[in-house]
């Protein structure tokens, strides 16, 4: 999928300008709310005529200006998530599914609705009323309904922030599952951080209705550890726990964690936050903490009193924050040997 | 029954009832048209739109019946043209049908377009990325989530067609068993020494008749509102 966007648009005082072009799979676009991310959709998708400008998908000019060229919505094969699920509240759950699908030429449709209703696990939700699903089922059956319609690029437009936390952890694996799955493309909207890290690989920032920067969600990330508060998020899929004593032992990667939390079989995602590694210059005799991984300073980064320190440990990758007088003390440079040590208590399950 | 009415009544109540029906389910589809153009369209002149069609609310029936007479009357080039095909309107039930139509269209059009006005945006952007043309929205989500709207313009515009009198006599005249509905029956009882009790019974006719209409109106409200699980 290639999309090329160049597009202005004025609202009084505030202005939107865009030019990019997307070649990825899993690209986000960023940035605060009133930033004009939802602009930018409601004109890709057709709902708002920009000013001017071209919209180019996979070859097809969607919009030009200057060829007087706006193609309606249904004309765009461009589907969209929303914020709020917003079902067909007079038609039932299997109803809502095929809207699409059933306007969607026959030789367009790539995707069978008994395979996407399995993925989903919406097998049993099929004749319920829309009116009667919780707040996680409404989005999962927006989003079948979406992917449905086989669309050539699916937007979506902030569609974790009105759940509660629980709700967004138990949507993001089928949101994953549907994109590995299916392999769509797809252009991810938020103003949430881990949304970011979770469901892209390149990210778009957005700030006062321009295109600020373009850059891997990674490194997005990264630099959220220098400039924010809240430091950098490691997320860690962790498999197979196994009780251990009265904690739990999982397998990441090559080497073995020692958590509070129990888990599932199968995947199990872990927040673990960059202040709570610390790092030791050697073997710590003894401590608390249940976790101590030998690990290669791989790449620093950050500067003021924040530094990253990008770590592989047995083929996983953490990265920790610390102070540069640390970074001194502990001769911390690219290749020296660190052993990090983390409470079993630091990791936050997500899902 | 617990009283009998005379045949004429009986005729009345009947020419009503067909007058009320008939002007309903014509003016539907214009009715229909008409608000989703005032809410979905971007038309130039909208409001002078929006006034035309509901100053029959606010003018005078009897002003309303008398601009119909004109338009359709003889010395018109429209009532010329009618006449040169053999068409009569004017003094048959038809022109109490249009009468009705005109009077009751604005009631009919203002329930709907509330009723469109509701819809949240969000249901129609979703139809449109999903691949429905405009038609194809106005038939699969506009129009099935209006439906208590439309019923309750339809009521009304029913009722409003029942009582019919100020337009209705100017075009169509009083002629009993073609054009005499309950209301001119009802006045010309009023203006008959000794036919007090006959308009009385026909005034509790005619407050049966609406108050029937509401209950069915209710009614099947509040099934469509079941349907919508809330």
């Amino acid at each position: 999928m290639k999309l090329e966007v160049s597009v202005r648009k004025n609202f009084g005082t505030f202005r939107i300008e865009a030019e990019f072009s997307l070649s990825g799979n899993r690209c986000g676009i960023f940035g605060p709310s009133g930033s004009g991310k939802s602009t930018l959709v409601h004109m890709l998708a057709g709902l708002l005529k920009p000013d001017r400008g071209r919209i180019i998908l996979a070859g097809r000019p969607l919009f030009d200006d200057a060829r007087g060229i706006n193609l309606p919505p249904e004309e765009r094969r461009i589907g969209v998530v929303f914020q709020h699920a917003h079902l067909f509240p007079h038609m039932n759950v299997q109803r809502n599914l095929l809207y699409g699908w059933q306007r969607t030429a026959a030789a367009e449709r790539q995707i069978a609705p008994e395979a996407l209703i399995e993925v989903l696990n919406l097998d049993s939700l099929l004749e319920r009323r829309v009116g009667s699903l919780s707040g996680g089922e409404q989005q999962r059956v927006a989003l079948g309904r979406t992917v449905l319609a086989c669309p050539r690029l699916i937007l979506m437009d902030e569609p974790l922030t009105g759940l509660d936390q629980d709700l967004k952890y138990q949507i993001i694996p089928y949101l994953k599952k549907v994109f590995s799955e299916f392999d769509m493309p797809l252009l991810f909207i938020s103003h949430s951080l881990q949304e970011m890290q979770l469901m892209t690989d390149e990210v778009l920032v957005f700030e006062k209705g321009t295109l600020q920067q373009r850059l891997p969600a990674e490194n997005l990330a990264r630099r959220h550890l220098v400039t924010g508060a809240r430091g950098y998020a490691n997320l860690l899929t962790l498999v197979e726990p196994r009780p251990h004593g009265d904690l739990w032992r999982y397998r990441w990667g090559e080497t073995e964690l020692i958590l509070t939390e129990p888990g599932l079989n199968g995947d199990n995602l872990f927040e673990l936050g960059s202040k709570d590694i610390t790092l030791f210059k050697g073997h710590p005799e003894a401590t608390s903490a249940r976790n101590i991984l030998v690990c290669r300073v791989t790449s620093i980064f950050g500067d003021g009193n924040r530094i990253g320190v990008e770590l592989a440990c047995n083929g996983g990758r953490l990265i920790s924050q610390i102070v540069p007088e640390s970074v001194r003390e502990l001769d911390i440079r690219e290749g020296a040997e660190v052993v990090a040590v983390i409470k079993a208590s630091a990791f936050r399950k997500l899902y | 029954m617990m009283f009998s009415l005379p045949p004429q009544d009986m005729q009345a109540i009947w020419l009503s009832a067909k007058v009320a029906s008939a002007a309903t389910v014509i003016s539907l589809p214009f009715g229909l048209g008409a608000a989703y153009c005032m809410v979905f369209v971007r038309l130039p002149g909208k409001a002078f739109f929006e006034g035309l069609i509901n100053l029959p609310l606010v003018l005078p029936p009897v002003v309303v019946g008398y601009l119909l007479l004109l338009l359709l009357g003889r010395s018109s080039w429209l009532g010329q043209m009618l006449q040169a095909m053999h068409i009569r309107i004017i003094f048959t039930i038809f022109a109490a049908i249009i009468a009705s139509s005109v009077i009751g269209f604005p009631l009919l059009v203002r329930s709907i377009r509330i009723g469109m006005e509701n819809i949240d945006e969000h249901y129609l952007q979703a139809s449109r990325t999903l691949g429905a043309r405009w038609w194809d929205t106005l038939l699969t989500v506009i129009l099935p989530l209006s439906g208590r709207a439309i019923l309750a313009g339809m009521t009304l515009m029913f009722a409003r067609s029942l009582g019919e009198f100020g337009a209705t006599i100017i075009l169509a005249g009083d002629i009993p068993g073609v054009t005499q509905t309950i209301p001119l029956a009802i006045y010309d009882y009023t203006n008959t020494p000794g036919g007090d009790s006959m308009a009385l019974s026909l005034c509790l006719v005619s407050i049966a008749l609406s108050f029937g209409v509401l209950l069915v109106n209710e009614a099947v409200s509040r099934k469509l509102r079941r349907e919508r699980g809330r």
